[in-house]
């Protein structure tokens, strides 16, 4: 009997480590995409460490990590139009590679490394769970220089970039005040981290510049991405009155139901007016490719310099609301491009004082504009925003 | 009012995946087979029932589809583990793993493509009721199948023939090998039938629910199926109420979310699988009835003569 179970022991665990082989392999799944004019077969080197740098005539080899595929419609596929984009505009200078899926712990760290071994010297990590792994590659690799979206923490050779995706959040907002009905808006909430709350608190005062009378409700589904729940809290949040969502989650699954149901919604990151041409209102997206074109020519300039932060927003192009819907009259939609004019221009602030949070108190007073240490922190909800944000008043 | 009808509403849609799935995994489990590959079958499933509704346009077939991309890969698992006795945990694994990448390949085309507009179902006559109408009279079919699945099951465990030996195989296959039953086929078949009807859960996910595919998009309703035919103590009844309060639980957190309540979100995350834990351990925590509900065979190989 011992014998017999000890033998399904070892059985169990062969069964398990291949499991995990699998997985792994799964995840370091690698796409080469080289531009035509690259020589074909130069891009898989295989040598392990400190491969010899490459001639400095080749093309600047650019890697970029992505945390979802690039068919998830929304993050991701941003980013990889954006490498695409650079491609294309630097022709034969660049090569670019990607690797997806790659997950936000250990093992983003052997990608990272894996990148720099095989020549890349501009190393892309796309979301906040790099950062530890990035910073720690950065330290040992000198020589290869380092972006990081969305995260805080720099490096002689590792620099941080963000977009305001919370401009995309107000003009959208502008619509859904404009289109509302029941004067209740929805939001189906992914992670309660100031990013995110930001957002919706820039929604809300969006709709409230055109309808003062909206208010929002909020649902948290805690995740990044989880099509059904999505959906379960898009349809909890019409069941409650909402008539026009938005969302900060990474799938279209919330504009999906708001299209069966026969409500509004908006696309996120990427233009998703294809999924439901009748509920899609517009699309707030983030263009990632004027940093990754003005890193990649500093690069080859080099003037490429590490440390520091870049937030850009509608000014640089990064940010923008695009196929707004025929549904929206007029007056709205010349509302959201005056406020698009201003953002670009500088003559429109968001964040201006007086705002008030939900529980009374004056956050921003009269006459000031908010800096982006204060944006970083955002941890309440605006006047109009129903409930509170979970685990703010635990500090 | 009107809240509680579309919250009773969407309770019963939310669980209908979780019924069918768990429905499913009860009858290959009775047969004393697990399969932990059911998230990787349902996924799947989703993506091939969404591909047959994109090219078909007929929900139908979609589901059939989604069924029998199922039962094949749970053929395949059947094979495995009933003739060759790999372990059942490990392939049920292996399993899991392999259906979410292939889904994910095979789905790389599918993720931008969308369905027709959907149309809305209602029994005509009894959907124009005061609140009943709303909250259970406009569902879709599959909402009505799921509890007429249910009746048949335990109709058919507890009052046919076959079932009765469909769940002496899982109590002894021994005995009933001795007794000249086919074992390993009526396995298989067990096993097959759990992966049609885990198959058509996962269709009934990207066809219906989200109305989309995108890879992993199934995200872990198969293992809280796995959990639910185990909390359930493998009987269908039990397996439905449990699908239910799940689906409730999940929907009414939400719908307090919505209302402002102040509570944190994280903990209401947490309690649709608390509810259904403590709800299932509570009415099932006589020892005795979990001997006699649970198969004895349930996960150990089984070696003819």
């Amino acid at each position: 009997m011992t014998r017999l179970s000890k033998r399904s022991f070892v059985q169990l665990a062969g069964w398990g480590s291949l499991a995990a082989l699998a997985l792994l392999a799964g995840c370091s799944k690698e796409e080469k995409t080289t531009t035509t004019t690259a020589p074909a077969g130069t891009t898989t080197t295989t040598t392990t460490a400190a491969a010899p740098a490459p001639a400095a005539s080749g093309p600047l080899k650019i890697a970029f990590a992505y945390v979802g595929p690039v068919g998830d419609g929304g993050w991701t596929f941003a980013h990889d139009n954006a490498r695409k984009e650079v491609e294309k505009e630097f022709g034969s200078k660049v090569q670019t590679s990607f690797v997806e899926k790659v997950p936000e712990a250990a093992d983003a760290e052997r990608v990272f490394r894996d990148m720099a071994s095989q020549g890349n010297k501009l190393i892309f990590g796309t979301t906040f769970g790099y950062m530890e792994p990035m910073l720690k590659v950065a330290a040992d690799l000198k020589d290869v220089k380092f972006e990081h979206a969305t995260g805080y923490k720099q490096a002689d050779n590792m620099r941080t970039y963000d977009s305001r995706t919370y401009e995309g959040a107000y003009m959208a907002g502008v619509i859904a005040g404009g289109m509302t009905k029941t004067n209740t808006l929805g939001v189906v909430g992914s992670v309660p981290i100031p990013e995110v709350v930001r957002n919706i608190n820039s929604f809300t005062l969006g709709a409230q510049s055109v309808n003062p009378k909206v208010k929002t409700k909020v649902v948290w589904v805690n995740e990044w991405f989880n099509p059904p729940k999505e959906t379960e809290a898009a349809q909890s949040l019409i069941n409650g009155g909402a008539d026009v969502l938005m969302q900060n989650t990474d799938s279209s699954a919330v504009l999906q139901t708001a299209g069966k149901a026969g409500k509004y919604a908006f696309g996120w990151d990427s233009d998703m007016k294809a999924y439901s041409p009748d509920a899609h209102l517009a699309s707030a997206i983030i263009n990632w490719a004027p940093y990754y074109k003005k890193a990649t020519q500093e690069a080859l300039d080099g003037t490429w310099k590490g440390g520091g932060h870049t937030w850009w927003g509608v000014k640089e192009g990064a940010i923008d609301i695009v196929s707004i819907s025929d549904k929206v009259p007029a007056d709205v939609k010349a509302k959201v491009e005056a406020a698009k004019a201003g953002l670009k221009d500088g003559s429109f602030v968001i964040w201006k004082g007086p705002i008030t949070s939900n529980d009374g108190k004056e956050v921003l007073a009269a006459g000031t504009n908010a800096d982006d240490k204060f944006l970083g922190g955002i941890n309440f909800f605006v006047k109009g925003v129903e409930g509170k944000v979970p685990g703010a008043d635990k500090k | 009012m009107e809240q509680i009808a579309l919250l009773v509403a969407a309770t019963l849609n939310s669980g209908t995946v979780l019924a069918f799935a768990a429905l499913g995994l009860l009858i290959n489990e009775r047969a004393g087979i697990v399969n932990l590959g059911a998230e990787g079958m349902m996924l799947v499933a989703a993506i091939a029932g969404f591909a047959t509704a994109v090219h078909t346009g007929n929900d139908w077939i979609a589901f059939a589809a989604g069924g029998v991309a199922g039962a094949v890969l749970a053929a395949a698992f059947g094979v495995l583990v009933i003739w060759l006795n790999t372990n059942q945990y490990a392939t049920g694994l292996a399993l899991s793993l392999f259906g979410a990448g292939f889904s994910a390949f095979v789905g790389i085309g599918y993720t931008q493509e969308k369905l027709g507009e959907h149309r809305a179902f209602e029994i005509p006559g009894l959907a124009d009721l005061p609140f009943v109408g709303p909250a259970l009279f406009r569902q879709h079919p599959m909402v009505y199948l799921a509890i007429a699945l249910t009746i048949a099951i335990a109709w058919f465990l507890y009052r046919s023939r076959a079932g009765l030996v469909l769940r002496a195989i899982g109590e002894s296959p021994e005995s009933a090998h001795a007794l000249g039953y086919p074992v390993r086929r009526i396995r298989l078949l067990a096993v097959m039938f759990g992966g049609a009807m885990c198959g058509v859960a996962g269709a009934y996910i990207s066809v219906v629910y989200t109305h989309l595919w995108v890879e992993g998009m199934t995200a872990g309703k198969g293992w809280i199926a796995l959990a639910l035919t185990t909390f359930a103590t493998w009987r269908p009844a039990r397996v439905l109420l449990g699908a239910y309060l799940f689906g409730g639980v999940t929907m009414l957190q939400l719908q307090l979310q919505g209302e402002g309540v102040q509570l944190s979100s994280q903990f209401l995350t947490m309690l649709p699988y608390l509810a259904t834990i403590l709800v299932l351990v509570l009415i099932s925590r006589n020892a005795s009835f979990i001997r006699v509900n649970m198969p004895a065979s349930i996960g150990k190989p089984f070696f003819p003569g």
